[in-house]
C-alpha cells in the first residue's frame, strides 16, 4: 500500500491551522505556522478555494474556512443550478435519440426528477420535475446508488419494492448490477419499473469526478432495446457523450 | 471537406457566445465568454466594445476546437447581437470613441423628455416606428456629439463610424481598418430611429434632426445574403446574416407566419409577434419593428413588446444583494416559502419599457414586513417577470384581433420551472419551450444557413421545431386577478420618482 500523500496531508494541517482561530490568515502566517515555502502554501490554499473549502477575503487577500465546509453532508451542487448548466445537452441529447430525457439527484431514498425533456415528437407528454423515482428500479437512480451519490444500506433498508417481475428485488442482485454499472460505466432498466418500459441512465460528475446526479433517457422497451433485448450501443454513446459534456462543463477534469 | 455546420455568433449583454449547429437545427457545442459591464453613474451602463471583440476572438476558435470541426467543415457565420447598443469608432485604427453605450443606458433621458414635448411621438411612429425612449441609438449619437466637440465633424467627414455591435464585430471580421465592410440590417436598422420603417433605407428627416451624418452610417443590407468572407478569425467563411438578437430568436423559433410569437428570457424580456407583411401600428405600447428580411423577398415585419428588467433582476439580486450566489438558485431559494409574503418588486431600473414606457420610473419593493424573508423577496422577484409578461400579452392582445393562445417561450430563464409555471398561471394560457433554448443563436444558423443554401427553405426548418416543455395553467382565476391588481398598485407607486431638474 502507498504511504501517504503529502499535499493532501498539508491541505489537512492548513483547514486545521485555519479552524483553530477566530480571525483570518495571510500567505505569510500560514506558511510559516507550518514551515512551508510559501509557494507550497499558495497553491494548497488555491485549490482548497477552488473547491470551496477556503475563501479569499477580497480585500485583506487573507484566507478563512469556506461555507462549504460546514455542509458537507449536503449536496455542493445547487439542483436548479444543475439542470441550468444540463438544459442545452439534455435537449441535444432528446433531440439525437429521439426519446424522452430525465436527470435524477438523491433525495431521502429516492431518485427526484430535476429536469425532463419531452420526447420529440410533439405529442402530449406531461412534465414531470419534482416527480419521485425508486432508486433500485430506475435506471437514473441505479447510478446513483452505483457511483455513491445515494447510499445503498438505507435503499437495503427501506426495502426492494417489486414493481414487475423483472425488478432487482434482492440484495445479491442489486449488488451484482451495480457492479456491472460501476464497470461499464451506465445503468439499464429493462421493465423492471413497468412492462414494456425501459431506460438507461449515465454518471453526471462534479469536481473531482464525484458524482452528482445522473442523466437518463427511457421509452418502449422496443426502442431502447435491440431485437435481442440489449440496450442500443448507439443510444448509449450518445448519452454518455451528454453526460460528459455536461461533467466537463461543471469542472470534472477527466469525463 | 463537406460543409457539416452553421455557426452562430450571439453578443448578448453579458456574453458571447459561438455555437455550432447541425443540419438538424441540433446544438453541436459552445463556448462562451462574459464581459465586463460598466456603472459608471446611476442609469449608466457600458460595455467595452475592443473587449467583446477580443472575447469573439476566443470563443469562435474554442468552440472549434472543442467540437472536433475544422474551420473548412463550416458552412457560413450568422450573427445576431444585443440591439441599440451603440458603438462609434476610429475608420482609420479601429479604436472604439469610449465605450459603447449599451440599450439599458437611461443618461439620455433628458432628450426623451423634450423630444416627447416637441415635435411629439407622433412625428417619430410616422418615420421609424418607435417612440422617442432612452432605449434606442439615435439619441445616444446625439448624446455623444453633445458631449464630445468635434466628434461630429469627424463623423461628417467619414472619420468616425457609427454601428450596432453586429456592425463593429462585422467590420472587424471582415478586414477592419484595411477594408472591413460597414453593413448593418434592416432588423438592427430599425432600432436606431433613423430608418423608415417602410423603405428600410435611412431616413433623411430623422438624419436631420438628430444632427446624424450620414458618412458614418453603415449601409443596409438583408438580414440574410452573402455579405462577404471573413478575413480573420475563419478566413474565406462566409458571413451570410445579421440579426438583432430578439428577431433572431424569433426565427429560431420557426414563428413565420402571421400570428405567431415567442417570449425570449433573457437579461430583459421581449415578446415578438410576427404580423407578416403588414407592418401594425400598435395602439397599446409596443413596437412597430422589423422581423426579418430575406434577400430580396418582402420584408416581414412584427410588433414587440420590450420588457427592460427580468433575468438582470435575477443577476442584481446576486451580486448587488449577494442573496444567492448562482442564477438558478434564485428558484431554490424561492421555493422556500409558499407565496410572495404580500410583497411585489417592480424593476423599474431602467424606467418602464412596454407597454408603459415611463422612463420617470424607477424601481420599488413595497409590501415589506417583519414576516418578509429572503424567500419571499425571491418569489417578488420572479414573480415581476411573470407580471411583465402579462402586462405586454395584455396589450398585444389588444392589438391583435386574435388573442394569445399559446407562449412559445426560449432564453436562459426557461430552465427555471417556478418562473414558467408562474408565467403560464397569469396568462392563463400553456407557455411552451422548444428542444433548443438558444433559440437566438438558432436563429442566426438558421438565417445564415438559408442564405448559403444550407438549408433549403423555410419548412425544413420548421420541422425541426419540437417541443422540450409544457407547462399549463394552474392558478384559480380570482386568485390571479387578485394578484395582478397587487402588481399594478406597485407599479402605480414606482411612476413620477424622477423629476424633471429644477422641479423641486
Amino acid at each position: 500500500m502507498a504511504g501517504p500523500v503529502q499535499s493532501i496531508e498539508r491541505a489537512a494541517a492548513i483547514l486545521r491551522l485555519l479552524a483553530g482561530g477566530p480571525r483570518r490568515l495571510g500567505l505569510g502566517e500560514v506558511a510559516a505556522s507550518l514551515g512551508l515555502a510559501k509557494g507550497t502554501a499558495h497553491g494548497i490554499l488555491r485549490t482548497l478555494q477552488h473547491v470551496d473549502f477556503v475563501e479569499q477575503d477580497a480585500a485583506t487577500g487573507k484566507y478563512q474556512l469556506g461555507a462549504a465546509l460546514l455542509h458537507l453532508g449536503t449536496s455542493y451542487l445547487d439542483v436548479n443550478e444543475l439542470r441550468s448548466r444540463s438544459i442545452n445537452w439534455a435537449d441535444a441529447l432528446a433531440a439525437r435519440s429521439g426519446e424522452a430525457v430525465r436527470l435524477g439527484t438523491p433525495l431521502e431514498g429516492k431518485v427526484l426528477v430535476v429536469h425532463h425533456v419531452f420526447r420529440p415528437d410533439d405529442t402530449l407528454q406531461t412534465l414531470d420535475v419534482g416527480s419521485l423515482l425508486p432508486l433500485h428500479a430506475s435506471s437514473l437512480g441505479k447510478v446513483l446508488l452505483a457511483f455513491g451519490a445515494a447510499p445503498l444500506e438505507a435503499a437495503l433498508e427501506a426495502g426492494l419494492e417489486t414493481y414487475t417481475r423483472h425488478t432487482l428485488t434482492t440484495a445479491e442482485q442489486l449488488g451484482r448490477a451495480l457492479t456491472e454499472i460501476r464497470e461499464l460505466g451506465w445503468a439499464a432498466e429493462i421493465q423492471e419499473m413497468s412492462m414494456g418500459e425501459a431506460g438507461l441512465a449515465s454518471p453526471i460528475r462534479g469536481l473531482g469526478g464525484l458524482v452528482v446526479g445522473a442523466i437518463g433517457l427511457s421509452g418502449p422497451v422496443e426502442r431502447i432495446c435491440d431485437g435481442q433485448g440489449r440496450p442500443r450501443p448507439s443510444l448509449i454513446t450518445l448519452l454518455r457523450e451528454a453526460a460528459r459534456a455536461i461533467s466537463r462543463d461543471l469542472g470534472a477534469a477527466r469525463w | 471537406m463537406v460543409e457539416r455546420y452553421v455557426m452562430s455568433i450571439d453578443q448578448g449583454t453579458n456574453s458571447t457566445r459561438c455555437i455550432l449547429f447541425d443540419h438538424q437545427g441540433r446544438l453541436v457545442t459552445v463556448a462562451q465568454r462574459e464581459h465586463q459591464q460598466h456603472f459608471p453613474r446611476p442609469g449608466w451602463v457600458e460595455h467595452d466594445a475592443l473587449e467583446i471583440w477580443r472575447n469573439l476572438r476566443r470563443v469562435v476558435p474554442e468552440a472549434l476546437s472543442d467540437g472536433g470541426v475544422a474551420a473548412d467543415e463550416v458552412a457560413a457565420i450568422g450573427i445576431a447581437n444585443q440591439r441599440e447598443t451603440t458603438v462609434l469608432w476610429d475608420r482609420r485604427t479601429g479604436t472604439p470613441v469610449g465605450r459603447a453605450i449599451v440599450w439599458q443606458d437611461t443618461r439620455t433621458a433628458p432628450l426623451v423628455d423634450d423630444l416627447r414635448e416637441r415635435p411629439g411621438d407622433e412625428f417619430f411612429l410616422e418615420r421609424c416606428g418607435l417612440p422617442p425612449s432612452t432605449y434606442f441609438s439615435a439619441l445616444r449619437i446625439r448624446w455623444l456629439f453633445d458631449h464630445d466637440d468635434g466628434l461630429r465633424q469627424r463623423a461628417q467627414d467619414g472619420e468616425v463610424l457609427f454601428g450596432t455591435i453586429e456592425s463593429w464585430l462585422i467590420w472587424n471580421l471582415t478586414g477592419g481598418a484595411d477594408g472591413g465592410l460597414h453593413i448593418t440590417d434592416p432588423t438592427n436598422a430599425s432600432r436606431t430611429m433613423l430608418m423608415n420603417i417602410r423603405t428600410l433605407t435611412w431616413d433623411t428627416e430623422l438624419l436631420d434632426f438628430f444632427g446624424v451624418p450620414r458618412p458614418m452610417l453603415p449601409e443596409i443590407r438583408s438580414s440574410a445574403e452573402t455579405y462577404g468572407e471573413a478575413r480573420t478569425l475563419l478566413p474565406g467563411v462566409r458571413i451570410t446574416a445579421a440579426l438583432g438578437d430578439q428577431q433572431a430568436a424569433l426565427f429560431g423559433q420557426t414563428c413565420f407566419s402571421p400570428g405567431e410569437a415567442k417570449c425570449t428570457y433573457g437579461t430583459g424580456s421581449f415578446l415578438l409577434l410576427n404580423t407578416g407583411n403588414e407592418m401594425v401600428r400598435s395602439r397599446h405600447g409596443l413596437l412597430t419593428t422589423v422581423a426579418y428580411k430575406i434577400d430580396d423577398q418582402p420584408t416581414v415585419y412584427a410588433l414587440e413588446g420590450s420588457i427592460a428588467v427580468t433575468g438582470s433582476l435575477v443577476q442584481w439580486f446576486r451580486d448587488r444583494l449577494g442573496l444567492i450566489s448562482s442564477a438558478p438558485e434564485i428558484e431554490t431559494l424561492a421555493r422556500t416559502v409558499e407565496d410572495n409574503g404580500g410583497c411585489y418588486i417592480v424593476p423599474a431600473f431602467s424606467g418602464l419599457f412596454a407597454p408603459r414606457w415611463r422612463s420617470d420610473a424607477r424601481g420599488v419593493i413595497v409590501g415589506l414586513t417583519s414576516y418578509i424573508t429572503s424567500g419571499h423577496l425571491a418569489r417578488a422577484v420572479l414573480e415581476a417577470t411573470g407580471w411583465q409578461t402579462r402586462e405586454v400579452v395584455d396589450a398585444m392582445n389588444a392589438d391583435s384581433s386574435v388573442p394569445l393562445k399559446e407562449l412559445k417561450v426560449d432564453g436562459g430563464m426557461t430552465a427555471d420551472n417556478l418562473l414558467m409555471q408562474f408565467v403560464a398561471d397569469v396568462l392563463g394560457v400553456p407557455v411552451v419551450r422548444p428542444m433548443v433554448a438558444e433559440t437566438v443563436s438558432l436563429g442566426a444558423a438558421y438565417a445564415a444557413g438559408l442564405a448559403a443554401g444550407y438549408w433549403s427553405d423555410l419548412e425544413v426548418l420548421r420541422r425541426n421545431w419540437h417541443r422540450a416543455a409544457q407547462w399549463l395553467p394552474d392558478m384559480d382565476s380570482a386568485h390571479r386577478e387578485e394578484e395582478y391588481d397587487n402588481w399594478q398598485r406597485a407599479v402605480e407607486r414606482s411612476l413620477g420618482w424622477i423629476r424633471p431638474p429644477g422641479s423641486r
